[in-house]
């Protein structure tokens, strides 16, 4: 029992620790493609520059977080792959052009535009198919017709909850990608740039509130067992709210720290990525311990001991190594004033 | 068509396209390494342009390559899911490690493109030591889960059920150091070869002796060294990999030269046809007895041949032609930098004539061509077993029906992909002259490697 659960807890990290990343990832190619004609404000240097470095070390998250669920529940791989056949190769479509389009886009600078328009695109769709696996593992939308799992597309898309979770996480992605640029660009002491990503964080941020809602709202009717667990736990979902009011804090009070400056996007960021996280806790726990409900549960998907001794020891050994490597990278770019302050 | 053979030509089709710019991402980083190291010995500013236009194109061909190679990971799982099943179960280790592999090539990759600047000279070569370090590791880490298709270890398998796992002993299945060693060497082929064909192309296009010319030159001297001592270990160690298979896959070598009756004394086959119907092998030139030496070191060695096996488990007996083109391939690649190393010492001539410049310039399709033919003779030769004599492929693929629909989108987006990388490399390069970058790396206060306009 208890190996399952730790490894759940690792799965559930990697997922939160992507679902972190990638929203700033893919946020911030798509505020680099709105502001691209804006040359004054340079918000879409800003989203770059953020951008430039860290995609890649993003996207090697995705395939972490792909490779934890094979090696630590096997079944479960079995059963998603089945399932995910469609959706996930259509993830893998957009972020083709996606990643390839965004690398373009930085080299041929003649062609930026269009180049930059396919990525920013391809990007703020893929938050929204990734979500969709979450309602997908509720259960409705699979049939076990033949003996074979088959996920069934047509009551996917008529789902109110699904659309629910789409909306939140694109609104989401928009909304945490702002508040991360607005604090880069604060730092980068690009004011115009920072009163930008200010306003659209102000804009997006109840926005993603009432889609947080409308999922709730849904859920009731389409996976009432999940609602209820997740009702358990009201006291912490009432205590991510009251993060969210101190987000907006972060986004409207004048800033204690600098003299004359609206905001505190750092306060809004860490607000934020708390916030997130007791929700997910509550969501997760609440899953727990189905994986794809009612067939596939943790117990039942779990890999041989042994196999998981093994590679516990490699995620120690991995991020030991890896640890160092992790700061240096943040020195250079997200610490460095030479860095952020850079012309061009 | 079948849905099977949709999904079998689907993965074929990802794998047959990520490993262009895979191979090239694992060899490349070893010839910036080679030009950063040439430049701190000799302080040749011209190796230094070298090594900043190579991780230029390198960042570009990066630009597909993490993507494709993310489609070919998660494709694993949505094509194969019965054998992604037991790899999670048995031999989860190569691909989880592979992940920090990744972790410190996108990480050190991202410094030295985008910090160059801004860090010391050691640091930089540091970094770049640590990309190459990281691609290599991540080539050889995903060579071991194909090892551990051919050779299977690791674990009991009764009754359908998998017992007494051991991941560590699968990890180190009996194939792993051969495969890995040829597919390390191999890329280290490719990278030098297809930059050798890229010096050779432009020094066509430009006079003797000037100044493009020059740096050209001394990138494809460097390149043609490399590339001979590449090819060379290349073709001992796939000698080594011919006798894992005569010991772990008989059926599989059978097939690779067209040998049905098992003997002693075995000829080697080069060229023709096998035929299934009248069990031989049409129109190929023998060499008598070679065989048996290669598969054992004496004439005396026996090799089985398809005869001693059932027909239903016989690979495709085309993989004799793909095996023959690898080999053949290897073989010019050891020859041309020779040829090349003759006509100037030996013959003492000290210009390039254009026939042997084009020649130069085919050796690097060839080498990407070897890979192909290597990859499709491992993973078509190994049919119709995913994990040899333990799972068949049929039995792990995918449930669901309908394909061609993703298979025709796959295809399109492959497409577009190499159109526009092609482009954005062709249209980078015209803007970026071997004669800007000249002048910048003369310039100490110009950025080199952030120029990119
Ligand atoms: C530049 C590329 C290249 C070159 C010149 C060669 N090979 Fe190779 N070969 C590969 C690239 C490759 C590969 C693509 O990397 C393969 C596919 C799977 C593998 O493990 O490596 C491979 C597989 C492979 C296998 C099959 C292993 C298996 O099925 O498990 C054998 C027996 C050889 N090679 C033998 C040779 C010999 C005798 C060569 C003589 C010159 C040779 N290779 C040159
Ligand atoms: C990188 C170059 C590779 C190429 C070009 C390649 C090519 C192919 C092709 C053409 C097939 C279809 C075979 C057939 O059905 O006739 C195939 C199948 C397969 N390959 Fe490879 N392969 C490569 C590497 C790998 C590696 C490294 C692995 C191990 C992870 C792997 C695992 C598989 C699996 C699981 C299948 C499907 C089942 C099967 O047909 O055996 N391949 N590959
Ligand atoms: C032997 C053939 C292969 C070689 C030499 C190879 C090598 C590479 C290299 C050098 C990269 C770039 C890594 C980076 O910069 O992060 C890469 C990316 C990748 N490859 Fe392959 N690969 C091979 C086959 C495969 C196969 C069969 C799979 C599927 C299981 C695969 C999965 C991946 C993934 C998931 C990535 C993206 C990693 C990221 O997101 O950073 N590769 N590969």
């Amino acid at each position: 029992m208890a190996d399952a659960l730790i490894a759940i807890t690792v799965l559930w990290g990697f997922v939160f620790i992507y679902a972190v990343m990638a929203t700033m990832d893919f946020g911030a190619g798509f505020w680099s493609m709105v502001y691209i004609n804006r040359e004054k404000t340079r918000a879409t240097n800003i989203a770059n520059r953020y951008l430039s470095p860290t995609w890649e070390v993003t996207n090697t998250f995705i395939v972490a977080l792909v490779v934890a669920v094979y090696s630590l529940f096997p079944t479960a791989a079995y059963n998603l792959g089945t399932i995910l056949l469609i959706p996930g190769s259509i993830i893998l479509l957009l972020l083709a052009l996606r990643s390839a389009f965004l690398v373009f886009s930085n080299i041929a600078t003649e062609y930026k535009k269009p180049l930059t328009y396919i990525s920013g695109i391809a990007g703020i769709i893929i938050p929204g198919l990734l979500i969709s696996v979450l309602p997908i593992t509720h259960g409705k939308f699979v049939d076990y017709g033949d003996g074979f799992a088959n996920l069934n597309l047509g009551r996917l898309f008529s789902s109110p909850n699904v659309y629910a979770f789409i909306g939140f996480a694109i609104c989401s992605t928009l909304f945490l990608s702002s508040l991360l640029l607005a604090d880069y660009s604060k730092t980068a002491g690009e004011m115009d740039a920072y009163r930008v990503y200010l306003r659209d964080g102000r804009i997006l941020g109840p926005i993603s509130l009432i889609f947080a809602f409308l999922i709730m709202f849904t859920l009731q009717n389409e996976a009432e067992w999940l609602y209820e667990r997740m009702m358990d736990d009201l006291p912490l979902l009432l205590i991510s709210v009251a993060f969210f009011l101190i987000i907006g804090v972060g986004l409207y009070a004048p800033s204690i720290f600098q003299k004359g400056v609206m905001g505190m996007p750092r306060l809004s960021v860490i607000a934020a990525t708390l916030q997130y996280l007791i929700a997910s806790y509550v969501y997760g726990k609440a899953h727990l311990p189905y994986i794809i409900y009612p067939n596939v549960t943790i117990e039942s998907a779990f890999t041989d001991p042994n196999s998981f001794r093994a590679v516990f020891i490699t995620y120690i050994v991995g991020f030991a190594i890896l640890f160092p490597g992790f700061i240096y990278f943040w020195s250079l770019f997200m610490h460095d004033k030479k860095y952020l302050r850079q012309k061009g | 068509m079948d849905d099977l053979f949709i999904a079998r030509s689907l993965f074929g089709t990802t794998m047959a396209f990520h490993i262009i710019f895979a191979t090239i991402g694992v060899g490349l980083p070893l010839m910036i390494l080679a030009a950063e190291l040439t430049y701190q010995k000799t302080k040749d500013q011209d190796y230094v342009v070298m090594a900043k236009r190579w991780t230029k194109a390198f960042a570009v061909l990066l630009g597909v390559g993490i993507p494709t190679g993310t489609i070919a990971g998660v494709q694993l799982s949505l094509l194969w899911p019965g054998f992604m099943e037991v790899i999670g179960r048995v031999m989860p280790l190569p691909f989880q490690i592979e992940i920090y592999a990744f972790f410190i090539e996108a990480l050190f990759m991202s410094i030295y493109v985008y910090a160059a600047e801004r860090i010391a000279p050691w640091m930089r070569i540091a970094s770049l030591i640590l990309v190459a370090i990281g691609a290599l590791s991540s080539a050889v880490l995903i060579t071991n889960v194909h090892a551990f298709q051919g050779t299977p270890a690791g674990f009991r398998y009764e009754n359908g059920q998998f017992t007494d796992i051991n991941p560590w002993e699968a990890f180190f299945n009996p194939s792993f150091f051969v495969t890995a060693g040829h597919v390390a060497l191999s890329a280290y082929v490719v990278g030098a070869f297809v930059v050798a064909s890229v010096a050779a192309f432009k020094m066509r296009k430009h006079e003797t002796g000037t100044r493009v010319y020059q740096l050209h030159q001394k990138a494809l001297k460097l390149t043609l060294i490399l590339g001979c001592l590449f090819a060379f270990l290349t073709a001992l160690n796939g000698h080594e990999s011919a006798q894992y298979l005569h010991e772990y896959q008989p059926e599989k070598l059978a097939a690779a030269e067209g040998l049905f009756e098992t003997q002693s004394h075995a000829p080697l086959a080069i060229g023709g046809v096998t035929d299934k119907e009248t069990k031989e092998i049409k129109g190929a030139i023998e060499i008598p007895w070679a065989l048996s030496f290669l598969a054992g070191n004496s004439f005396d060695t026996v090799v089985v041949g398809l005869n001693d096996f059932p027909e239903d488990e016989w690979p495709p007996l085309f993989i004799h032609t793909l095996f023959n083109g690898m080999v053949g391939i290897g073989s010019i690649l050891i020859v041309i930098p020779l040829l090349v190393w003759a006509w100037r010492k030996l013959l003492k001539k000290d210009h390039y004539p254009k026939p042997l410049l084009w020649i130069l310039v085919c050796t690097g399709p060839l080498a990407v061509l070897a890979i192909e033919f290597g990859w499709i003779f491992a993973c078509t030769g190994r049919q119709p077993w995913v994990i040899y004599r333990i799972l068949k492929t049929a039995e792990s693929a995918t449930t669901a029906t309908n394909l061609s629909t993703l298979f025709i989108l796959f295809i399109a987006v492959y497409i577009i992909l190499a159109i526009a990388v092609v482009l954005v490399l062709l249209y980078f390069f015209r803007k970026n002259t071997e004669l800007d970058d000249i002048e910048r790396a003369e310039k100490k206060n110009v950025p080199l490697y952030s120029s990119n306009t």
